[in-house]
């Protein structure tokens, strides 16, 4: 009866840590999420306010009209020499680039905390997730 | 105008639609394409581009807070995002082909799609008997209830996939989070407590948006002068939406809100017809 009710106690623990181990994932994945938005955020706000002190009273561009933005923009590499060079503009789009990644690191935790737990079925489709995003950065579906 | 009064207005515009965004679970990017087309007469490609951040802020601001609470099946939504980022790849690469004007009449229908799927009945029960494929994928789950943990099951996992590739299409083509779609998928098809569909469709929409924002980022739909004030502004709205629901039932506000958006609907609808994009 006794060692009966002690090996129950056991499997109690047992599967406490289990439980608390994913919750533990589980709260920094939203960690995570939230550093994410809030780093992205600041970035944009002081890129903003650069941007207010220094062009705030030019007149605003057309946007009537689709242009598309310019190199300085749109690439990784141009986005950070104007990041370097205190570029406004170059700041917020750091920024977006920041709250853009956000959900695709959330995506490789994901992957690690799989791993950790064994799941492999769950390390495969998070993979999988992952490719179609690595896939769709660096296909050049931009045409 | 200047640039200081359009970001002034732009972000009270912009914190509008977040707040609507969150209290009526449509998200912060279905509000921003009518503000920034109708009211500023900005090129849809650029709203659709600021749509798209303002559904990753919304996304990511929310779901953070409703992991803590333990609601979200992770496992359940990480599948699912196998779909919607297939569907949101493919739906970036439809948008180079589709004319700006019927691209508006498509937002149009899924905003008045949207609206309705807002006030329909929620599924409020748990299945207790499941697919297999569901058991075996490992979908099955339980979520924290007032009398403890509820456990629910899932069934029909392939028409589920099936809506929401369809969901990521159109989150790819217009920039939002087609969260009504993911809902359907969840909720009418795989029979999911509103509670846990609700929660893990948000939770995608961060990953779907993000499939297809690599995309447009790269062709330049994502302008900085637009980006600021829709970014801070819809963040700043959604987080006193999630405030203000804790306090309030918000049924007559979402009443009157999907009101407000079928109007916005047809006038979308209406301004793609006359070739007004």
């Amino acid at each position: 009866m006794d060692t009966n009710i002690t090996s129950k106690k056991i499997d109690m623990k047992k599967t406490d840590t289990v439980i608390l181990q994913e919750r533990d994932v589980e709260k920094t994945v939203g960690k995570l999420l939230r550093t994410g938005v809030f780093t992205a955020c600041i970035v944009v706000l002081i890129g903003g306010i650069l941007l207010l002190s220094q062009y705030g009273t030019c007149a605003m561009p057309d946007y009537r009209v689709f242009k598309g933005e310019g190199s300085e923009f749109i690439t990784f590499d141009g986005i950070i020499v104007g990041l370097f060079t205190f570029k406004a503009m170059a700041i917020i789009q750091f920024g977006v680039l920041l709250l853009i990644i956000t959900p695709i690191l959330r995506i490789a935790f994901s992957l690690f905390a799989f791993a950790v737990e064994k799941d492999r079925l769950y390390v495969v489709i998070t993979m999988i997730v992952l490719g179609i995003i690595l896939f769709s950065t660096f296909s050049g579906l931009k045409i | 105008m200047s640039i200081l009064t359009f970001t002034l207005i732009l972000i009270l515009g912009a914190y509008l639609a977040g707040l609507v965004g969150s209290l009526t679970g449509l998200g912060g990017g279905v509000v921003v394409i009518p503000l920034l087309t109708l009211v500023f007469h900005v090129d849809i490609r650029y709203a659709i581009g600021a749509a798209l951040l303002a559904s990753i802020a919304n996304s990511s601001g929310a779901a953070s807070a409703y992991i803590k609470e333990g609601i979200t099946n992770i496992r359940l939504g990480m599948f699912l995002e196998i779909a919607t980022t297939i569907g949101a790849v493919l739906g970036a690469l439809i948008a180079v082909y589709t004319p700006t004007n019927t691209i508006a009449i498509i937002f149009g229908s899924v905003l008045l799609f949207s609206a309705a799927m807002t006030l329909r009945k929620k599924n409020q029960e748990a299945l207790t008997e499941g697919s297999k494929l569901s058991a075996m994928l490992k979908l099955d789950s339980s979520y924290p209830g007032p009398d403890g943990p509820i456990s629910y099951k899932l069934k029909n996992v392939g028409g589920g996939f099936s809506i929401m590739t369809l969901a990521g299409v159109m989150s790819g083509l217009l920039g939002i989070g087609s969260g009504a779609l993911k809902v359907l998928a969840m909720d009418t098809a795989m029979k999911i407590p509103f509670k846990v569909s609700t929660t893990t469709s948000n939770f995608m929409i961060g990953v779907t948006a993000a499939a297809s924002a690599v995309v447009y980022l790269q062709r330049g739909y994502m302008d900085p002068i637009i980006a600021f004030p829709v970014v801070l502004g819809v963040l700043g709205g959604a987080f006193t939406g999630a405030k203000l629901l804790t306090r309030i039932n918000p049924q007559t506000l979402r009443i009157i809100f999907c009101v407000a958006i079928t109007f916005v609907a047809f006038e979308m609808i209406y301004n793609g017809y006359q070739h007004n994009f």
